[in-house]
């Protein structure tokens, strides 16, 4: 037994209003700059829907992931070492930017430059990529809420199977949001892809991060990842991926996109699992053994022997007892309630869903029934294949059982739930029909519906010992490093060129520069430029205003 | 003139080549990478970067049995002028060919292609154009020189190898590359002017040739570089605990 701590996350699709802040918060902290407008570390898929990128859950297109063999060995979808080598001058799966989309601004000079006349100016929109008027076709959430779904819905790959029954009851479709992030898988693809080795997960807590300094714009990582969450950076021409907020995890924070999330759907903790099994459990010849075998790669904190080799492993005390109450741990092996997003990549994903049972709960409210009642809950599950068949495909490579039971469960809470709060007896029968008990499910409950910040993250901060040197937490003014924030800008090989940044430094000057920049590449005349963030609000800052040709000491001072 | 332009020159490029790697290095190892530009276009990508690559690595492999591998080697091992000069060229045909058309395709690629063109920075250009002189004048000093023999015949392997050798050597010969063609002596210019950009230009990506990849496990385990924690070095005044 090889322990190993896991930061993982859980996100309950039923509270999931679609709202997009958690996407829009993770821009503003990390892809807020030029050469990623079209990366979304985090992003809100409206589902039945096609995905961002388009269709990238068509691993016979993309070959992202693993697969067996026919000699039952685990190897890359898209090829083995060598054939990654051969065909390293040109990527034959390589998204193009037109699979995401090509991002865009508008030219809102023209709004305040142009001359008096008796239309309306108009902002056009002017491609990032190449500078030029384009027209808008498509971007990152352009099927959200179903939106042209009757045109694009039908290339989703997860309706497979079960395409005629959508159709004939397109009328009372159903819909829910699935956000994404980087999965921080155990068997990461993205990590085997990379020909330079810049790809890492980290022994401490599983993050999976790409070295900048030793990323050489191979882009096999964002072939091999089928979750498509590497993106390459076209300014820098790097890799880049969702970092699960590192800078903050160490600290002891949650992620941006669970700290901004409204509806309170994300839990963050600690997983501790067997790494010598993850080979093993990933290479189940059937792809629905998927789901139990990682499941059976998790060790149980509460153990003595685990919480031994855990010691041996050189786990600190405190991590082990996140992991006894990590909120991850007990939805995914307590409640077991939550589930993987596509096992059937075998990558061994660690962001798990907690099914919606809102599509069910729709259809009984609309059809006149109690939507609180576990028998009609449990019929309607049983009776709405669509949903089951969908959220299988999703979650469970195809095998609806699981998913039921996940729902049956959810059901239950609701119907025993409703009993107590309206100061009814509670009927200890409702847990008993999906396999808990009264006081287990009161505790799920309190997980999923009233948990509080310190229950919903319970993040053990990295070394205790070390936090003043963190980034976060850094007691010293975080720009006194050597090279200077003041000596920040673009090198003379290109963007991003020159010698590293630190995390926190480079968000804020590129902020800054981006903040004071209009045009689509780096400014030339960057230096000249006014700075609002360094004006201390007395007078006029220099360079504000243009030079004046009519300045008179006429005495009527300053017009 | 001789001794700058086949001793100074070449010393001075082979210098330039080797410190300026250290120094990008250490400089700026975030820059150093491929830029590539398959996300804005993919079709001409397709076709012309394995063409000018698979081209390049023959370009080179002939270029060190021709520079490095003396006569009396293979003469040696019993291969004739005849037989050699038959591989050489027919080797060097094809690869030179390669790379010339994959070159053409990126070239007009780049400049035809809006977003490419536009992620194309000054160096890039000022590279392509020693890079395409280099090529072009090895394609002729190959199809003029070797196969047409325009100005009489030159054996490269008695005057061109033999400097190249024994400016390797630390003794250099500069009459040899004097009585060379016109147009080795050009190429050899180009390249070794080539050589001078290199470091400072995107084709730095050649050292980085992953070919640890074949060698190393699928995923790669990391620990978290203490040294690497925050924007500064830790203070002194405490031990580090565990």
């Amino acid at each position: 037994m090889r322990v190993m701590a896991q930061m993982a996350m859980v996100m309950n699709l039923d509270k999931c209003i679609g709202c997009h802040t958690c996407s829009v918060t993770c821009k503003q902290a990390w892809t807020n700059r030029a050469g990623t407008e079209y990366v979304w570390f985090n992003n809100v898929e409206t589902r039945p829907g096609l995905g961002y990128p388009r269709t990238y859950e068509d691993q016979e297109e993309w070959k992202g992931g693993w697969e067996l063999d026919r000699k039952g060995r685990l190897g890359l979808k898209g090829g083995g070492r060598w054939k990654k080598l051969a065909t390293i001058f040109s990527n034959p799966k390589l998204p193009s930017i037109q699979d995401y989309y090509e991002p865009w601004t508008y030219d809102y000079e023209t709004l305040t430059s142009s001359p008096a006349s008796d239309t309306f100016p108009v902002a056009r929109p002017k491609s990032l990529i190449s500078g030029e008027d384009m027209d808008v076709e498509w971007s990152a959430n352009w099927d959200d809420d179903l939106g042209g779904s009757k045109e694009h819905a039908a290339r989703d790959l997860m309706l497979k199977g079960i395409e005629d029954k959508v159709k004939m009851e397109f009328e009372e479709t159903f819909m829910f949001y699935l956000p994404r992030i980087c999965e921080h898988c155990l068997n990461p693809s993205c990590a085997a892809s990379c020909p330079s080795g810049a790809i890492y997960k980290r022994e401490e807590d599983g993050i999976v991060l790409v070295d900048q300094d030793r990323c050489r714009g191979w882009r096999m990582c964002v072939s091999g990842c089928p979750y498509k969450k590497v993106y390459f950076n076209h300014r820098t021409g790097k890799a880049e991926k969702c970092t699960f907020c590192y800078p903050r995890i160490e600290v002891g924070i949650p992620t941006v996109c669970s700290e901004t999330c409204v509806g309170r759907l994300r839990y963050i903790g600690l997983v501790l699992y067997d790494a010598d099994r993850v080979l093993e459990a990933a290479s189940v010849q059937d792809d629905r053994d998927l789901l139990a075998a990682q499941r059976s790669c998790f060790l149980d904190p509460d153990d003595p022997e685990v919480q031994r080799a855990a010691e041996a492993a050189g786990i600190p005390r405190d991590w082990v007892e996140a992991a006894q109450r990590s909120p991850v741990w007990a939805l995914i092996n307590r409640f077991e309630v939550a589930l993987p997003l596509h096992p059937e990549y075998r990558t061994m994903p660690m962001v798990w869903y907690i099914p919606p049972l809102s599509p069910v709960v729709d259809v009984i409210k609309d059809t006149g029934h109690d939507a609180e009642d576990h028998g009609n809950l449990f019929a309607a599950i049983e009776a709405l294949r669509i949903p089951v068949e969908y959220l299988a495909n999703l979650f469970t490579a195809g095998d609806p059982e699981p998913v039921e039971k996940v729902l049956r469960r959810l059901a239950a809470m609701r119907a025993y739930m409703r009993d107590i709060n309206l100061g009814r007896d509670p009927d200890d029968s409702i847990p008993g029909k999906v396999g808990m008990d009264g006081e287990t499910m009161y505790d799920m409950f309190r997980l999923l519906a009233i948990a509080k910040y310190d229950e919903r993250y319970v993040i053990p901060p990295a070394h205790a010992e070390q936090a003043h040197s963190l980034e976060e937490l850094a007691t010293e003014c975080s720009l006194d490093f050597d090279g200077g924030p003041g000596m920040y800008e673009s090198g003379p090989f290109g963007e991003g060129s020159g010698r590293p940044v630190p995390v926190a430094v480079e968000n804020f000057q590129m902020l800054r520069d981006r903040a004071t920049s209009d045009t689509v590449a780096a400014p030339d005349d960057k230096a000249t430029r006014v700075n609002l963030l360094n004006w201390d609000g007395k007078g006029v800052p220099s360079g504000l205003f243009p030079p004046r040709a009519d300045v008179e000491t006429d005495g009527e001072g300053v017009r | 003139m001789d001794q700058f332009l086949w001793v100074v020159v070449p010393y001075l490029s082979l210098a330039v080549f080797a410190v300026g790697h250290v120094w990008r290095y250490r400089y700026d190892k975030f820059g150093w990478t491929t830029r590539s530009s398959q996300l804005y276009e993919d079709r001409l990508l397709r076709l012309g970067s394995p063409l000018f690559h698979f081209g390049m690595l023959g370009v080179v492999g002939g270029h060190v049995i021709g520079l490095l591998v003396p006569r009396s080697w293979t003469e040696a091992v019993g291969i004739s002028d005849y037989a050699y000069h038959y591989v050489a060229v027919g080797g060097g045909l094809v690869a030179g060919v390669a790379v010339t058309v994959g070159m053409v395709i990126l070239i007009y690629r780049r400049r035809t292609v809006g977003p490419v063109f536009s992620a194309t920075t000054a160096m890039d250009k000022v590279m392509y154009a020693f890079l395409a002189a280099a090529v072009l004048l090895g394609m002729w000093n190959t199809i003029a020189g070797s196969i047409f023999t325009l100005g009489g015949e030159y054996n490269y392997r008695e005057g061109v190898s033999v400097w190249y050798r024994s400016f390797l050597a630390f003794s250099p010969d500069a009459e040899l590359m004097a009585a060379a063609p016109l147009g080795f002596q050009l190429h050899a210019l180009v390249a070794f002017s080539l050589f001078a950009l290199w470091p400072f230009t995107r084709l730095v990506h050649v050292f980085s040739a992953p070919l640890g990849y074949v060698t190393r496990p699928y995923v790669v385990y990391r620990s978290r570089d203490d040294r690497q924690l925050g924007s500064h070095r830790p203070r002194r005044g405490w031990e580090k605990v565990g």
